[in-house]
């Protein structure tokens, strides 16, 4: 997993609320066997019109945005489990997605592919969104270490909330099952100390 | 104080409290499909490790298998591959697979119960959100990412923190032609596509005990639908019966020892929940979709809304101009030009009896494209010996074989562009059974009713 410290760049508003995981990644685009080329397909049906052209409404294909941060509306990323929509956002080039409300499973996906779920209140996400769409250039620092975001040049910040485990995992690049593996003796005293077993599957 | 259900359950299972909110859960059941496997796999073979317990692991094909001519190799080569990979995969780490062509093969949230693999008290997961099924048992069943497919792989356990608490009540007796769909789609019109995130549901009340498990299960497998982790009911004389005999159920004096165990799993009543709701079954009618997340519902008696809050207004907007509707407009008459009765929240046995009971000695509208896709292959199986199939086909109905189908249209099942579906399936968000498809999801009567009339009609009066 690539590691997160501190990120400054500008950034690409999506203010809608409850964008799901069919629009960042449609189902049809699943069918790889490995992590590769989901960036390509990133919200291909709003990004593409039925002819396959850049749909030229749509904010991925307006010129005058960019940069690694996008800056959704709530509960982003609800709906199906497919981590393919981290991959996606992340094979796309986004390190940070900025909301007020992230949906569970999305968000565990996001933080195990270096993807920085970063949740500010409602009233932070209107102003980046409200800055943003004066002026496009505004560029966002997120600071993972400290945990605050803020807006240049006038360094208008927020706090931000993360779990400590996976902020450390973040800042470093390690991913949950190297830690996990680690703990196999722990996991076999607990198999041998249950009260009720289930029985295994197979017959 | 006393615990909830699911205090019990996940208290059972925690290994390792990693800090104040990271724990390592014990997973009871890990049930695997081909699309959210495959990258997992991989991974595990990087590492050159194999499955801690693979004996706790089942895998099925179900997401882009084909539903018609299932004994032919799959003609799409993507879906092919990807097929063929779990198998072979399946074949290298030594995984149970009911693949394509295995008598048990079906939608993985309809085979688990179905078998018996899915019982009280346990932790169940699967790289697919729609695991909230398992729930309907008494279990904490919750989707997972491909990353988290690999770390159960890998050590049978997850790192995850613990979701608050919500009960839901439904009071009351549900009325006629009202189904549980019409129940969660009640609760998702009330509470929101967002209003259960961070929490887990208990369903209870009246109207939750007196449906039957397979009803139970159409419910807790649309709590994702709210954003929650998972939904569960408490296990009672019904789960119990429903799970007896069946193939991988507990026998003999391991049946005694599960039974004196799963009837302890029931909330205490002096349990305190984050969150506690109480509706009235009484208010709760046939209802409709008509949005493009499964939070736009309505009685389907009523006018779509003017407008929704102002943060939401911009998506309200963007999904009438997707859906092709107005404000204000009632949904009832609406012309329909597909229906799709199928998918892990409406294919099992009940559903089919359901809508066969609607359809039969009636005749599908012309112009009118509907579909039954069974969950599993048993499903199929007994719907054929029920002579169910034979109903639907005289009506018009394709019967097919089965599969998630047009639910995500991974497969050939896909709605044409700018065409109204009425589904039985779980999400109705753009594109989800194909580019341009305009899904409006409703129960087994309410979609059987809409493929007889060609339109949206209260099946209580048509």
């Amino acid at each position: 997993m690539e590691k997160l410290v501190l990120l400054k760049d500008t950034a690409v508003p999506m203010p809608m609320e409850d964008i799901d995981t069919d629009q960042i990644i449609p189902a049809r685009f699943l069918k790889a066997i490995d992590k590769k080329g989901f960036g390509d397909n990133l919200f291909y049906d709003w990004r593409y019109d039925k002819n396959d052209k850049p749909n030229s409404s749509f904010i991925l294909n307006n010129p005058i945005y960019s940069g690694s941060i996008l800056v959704a509306g709530k509960n982003f990323g609800c709906g199906s489990s497919r981590e393919h929509a981290a991959w996606a956002l992340f094979g796309y080039g986004f390190r940070v997605v900025i909301s007020s409300y992230f949906a569970d499973i999305f968000k565990g996906n996001a933080l195990n592919n270096g993807l920085l779920p970063l949740q500010v209140s409602p009233e932070y996400l209107d102003l980046i969104l409200d800055r943003l769409s004066t002026d496009p250039n505004t560029e966002i620092e997120v600071n993972l270490e400290e945990q605050y975001v803020q807006l240049l040049p006038d360094g208008h910040r927020e706090k931000f909330e993360i779990d400590d485990y996976k902020k450390m995992c973040l800042l470093n690049g390690y991913d949950d099952i190297d830690y996990l593996l680690s703990l196999e003796d722990k996991i076999k005293d607990f198999e041998s100390n249950r009260s009720y077993v289930h029985k295994t599957i197979r017959k | 104080m006393g615990k909830t259900l699911f205090d019990k359950i996940w208290d059972a299972h925690v290994v390792h409290a990693v800090n104040a909110s990271q724990e390592v859960l014990y997973i009871d059941r890990h049930f695997i499909h081909e699309v959210t496997s495959p990258q997992a796999f991989a991974g595990l073979r990087d590492r050159g490790i194999g499955l801690f317990r693979k004996d706790q692991t089942v895998a099925t094909a179900d997401h882009n298998v084909p539903t018609i001519n299932q004994h032919l190799p799959i003609e799409e080569p993507l879906s092919r591959i990807q097929v063929e990979t779990l198998t072979k995969n399946c074949a290298e780490f030594d995984v149970n697979l009911f693949g394509l062509g295995h008598e048990n093969q079906g939608i993985v949230h309809v085979i688990g119960p179905e078998l018996g693999i899915t019982q009280p008290g346990m932790t169940i997961v699967c790289g697919d959100s729609h695991t909230s099924t398992h729930g309907a048992f008494g279990t904490i069943a919750f989707g997972i990412g491909t990353s988290q497919v690999e770390q159960v792989f890998a050590t049978q356990t997850l790192l995850v923190s613990k979701p608050k608490k919500m009960r839901i009540n439904i009071e009351g007796q549900l009325s006629e032609g009202v189904l549980s769909k019409d129940i969660i789609l009640y609760l998702l019109a009330k509470l929101t596509a967002g209003g259960g995130t961070g929490y887990f549901i208990e369903y209870a009340g009246e109207a939750i005990e007196s449906l039957s498990m397979e009803a139970r299960m159409t419910i807790c497998n649309m709590s994702i639908e709210m954003g929650a982790r998972g939904g569960l009911i408490a296990p009672d004389q019904k789960t119990f019966d429903y799970i007896q005999g069946r193939d991988y159920a507990p026998s003999g004096q391991e049946w005694t020892e599960a039974l004196a165990y799963w009837k302890t799993l029931k909330t205490d009543s002096d349990a305190e929940f984050d969150l506690e709701y109480t509706f009235q079954a009484s208010d709760i009618e046939p209802m409709v979709t008509y949005g493009t997340n499964p939070g736009m519902g309505l009685k389907v008696t009523e006018n779509i809304p003017s407008g929704l809050s102002s943060s939401k207004q911009e998506s309200f907007s963007k999904s009438l101009e997707y859906m092709g509707l107005q404000a204000d407009q009632p949904i009832q008459g609406l012309a329909i030009q597909n229906v799709f009765i199928g998918s892990c929240t409406n294919s099992r046995m009940e559903d089919l009896r359901i809508a066969a009971k609607y359809v039969q000695g009636k005749k599908v509208k012309e112009g009118v494209r509907a579909m039954i896709v069974p969950g599993s292959q048993q499903v199929s199986k007994q719907a054929i010996a029920e002579g169910l199939d034979k109903i639907f086909t005289e009506a018009g109905f394709e019967f097919r074989e089965a599969g998630c189908s047009a639910c995500l249209g991974m497969n050939e099942d896909k709605i044409p562009m700018g065409e109204y579906c009425v589904s039985t399936s779980n999400r109705n968000f753009e594109g989800r059974q194909g580019p341009g498809a305009r899904t409006i999801l409703a129960s087994p009567l309410t979609a059987a009713a809409a493929a007889i009339h060609g339109k949206i009609v209260d099946p209580r009066e048509n």
